[in-house]
């Protein structure tokens, strides 16, 4: 090839390049804003169930707070804090928190805490348990998970907030007593954190300047 | 092109050379995603307008194109394609785009659309280079819905998310199931064509 022609050659691939670079650039803006609304309802999707029986207003995802570990909720990667208030006033947090010890590692738990402490349903958003017999705390395999709805941190008594193997009162599964035993703990140590933090979550000072 | 150029291209996608069943080309999405019809008829729409496209450009820059370097610009203009085609996916059919997953974005992997581009649209008009793109695409979607509703009929006793009873026969949604049904529909054609095994 001549000199000429390989400048030809490179100019004809940059041209279709630029071209097609164009081509991804329009459609990429058309469809971002559907795409953000598209991921944003399924997110909300995710989060509804746990927030059985609570009155809302707010956007679900409008106010999150993202803990970075080291912090004090279950996991040592980063928790999230949805929180979502009635008139202004706070109504709930969901807690997105990750229980290390499951079985086959990780379990990613939402756990939806009202305000006045009292649990409003609790999901488990990820986890790679055995089907069988670890994968009944899923919600789509059996209803183990809506044993916490209404549950606080008075009922059962602290002391008896684990599986009835360890003395608690939540029911384990048949022949698999380490899952539920992490998920257990998981919405236990959640709600301890939400009785000793709750004026972090929710500054008095700010939902008072609101009013 | 006349109509009966038109009617004998597509012809040949749909039937007499199906990507699938003929030349069997990109059969990792066919395999992978045809375990419900809905998964088949999504993949092959995408795989439909991408083929189309793909064809059509590569047609009409065929003679600013030296043969050096043709490869190269098939694989910027099908991967620009298949991204086009993502997002649109993402943006007006968000379930389906998260039932077929990765298999969207691995279109750009299909053999069947580069082979077209070389063997066909390089090398012909524009309008029968589309003709041609519908044609193979839609023998390729034919195919996938095809296979789909084989699928998830017998193995989960269900059409389109409808469910006529409790279970199937599970083999047919599990991986050997799509080669298993993949040969009946190549050994079905062949028995049509009359053609004694080759
Ligand atoms: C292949 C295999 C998979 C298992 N998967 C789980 C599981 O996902 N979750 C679990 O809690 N236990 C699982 N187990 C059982 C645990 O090893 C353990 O025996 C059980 O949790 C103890 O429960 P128990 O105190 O009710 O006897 C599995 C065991 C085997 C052999």
């Amino acid at each position: 090839m001549s000199t000429s022609s390989i400048f030809r050659t490179g100019l004809t691939l940059a041209a279709i390049g630029a071209i097609c670079t164009m081509l991804v650039a329009a459609t990429y803006q058309a469809t971002r804003d559907r795409i953000a609304a598209n991921d944003k309802a399924l997110l909300e999707q995710s989060l509804l169930p746990a927030l059985a029986g609570i009155d809302y207003d707010s956007g679900l995802t409008d106010s999150l707070l993202e803990l970075q570990p080291p912090h004090e909720l279950p996991g040592n990667d980063t928790a999230l804090v949805y929180r979502v208030f009635a008139a202004g006033e706070p109504a709930a947090a969901l807690f997105a928190v990750t229980a290390r010890d499951g079985y086959s590692g990780p379990i990613r738990v939402l756990i939806g805490v009202a305000y006045d402490g009292t649990v409003s349903g609790v999901r488990i958003l990820q986890h790679r348990e055995t089907p069988g017999l670890g994968d009944m705390i899923d919600s789509s395999r059996s209803d183990w998970v809506l044993q916490f709805d209404g549950r606080s941190l008075g009922n059962p008594a602290a002391e008896h907030w684990a599986i009835r193997g360890d003395g608690g009162e939540f029911d384990q599964l048949t022949g698999a007593s380490i899952t539920p035993r992490a998920v257990v703990g998981a919405v236990r140590d959640t709600l301890l954190y939400f009785d000793a933090h709750r004026d972090e979550i929710f500054p008095v000072a700010a939902s008072e300047e609101n009013e | 092109m006349t109509a009966a150029a038109w009617t004998e291209r597509l012809r040949t996608g749909l039937w007499k050379d199906n990507p699938g069943l003929v030349q069997l080309l990109g059969l990792c999405p066919l395999l992978a995603v045809t375990s419900t019809f809905v998964n088949g008829l999504g993949l092959g729409i995408a795989t439909l307008l991408v083929l189309t496209f793909s064809n059509a450009l590569v047609s009409a820059t065929r003679r600013l194109i030296r043969p050096e370097i043709r490869i190269p610009i098939y694989v910027v203009i099908i991967a620009s394609l298949v991204t086009c085609a993502e997002l649109i996916f993402k943006a007006w059919f968000p379930a389906l785009d998260r039932s077929l997953g990765i298999f969207i974005p691995l279109i750009v992997t299909n053999c069947a659309i580069v082979a077209r581009a070389e063997i066909f649209a390089s090398r012909n008009p524009i309008g029968a280079s589309i003709a041609d793109g519908l044609g193979m695409g839609a023998g390729f979607a034919l195919l996938l819905m095809a296979l789909g509703a084989f699928r998830e009929l017998v193995g989960q006793a269900s059409l389109a998310g409808f469910s006529f009873a409790d279970s199937g026969f599970l083999l047919a949604v599990l991986p050997p199931g799509a080669f298993f049904a993949l040969a009946l529909a190549v050994a079905l054609k062949n028995h049509i064509d009359g053609k004694p095994g080759r």
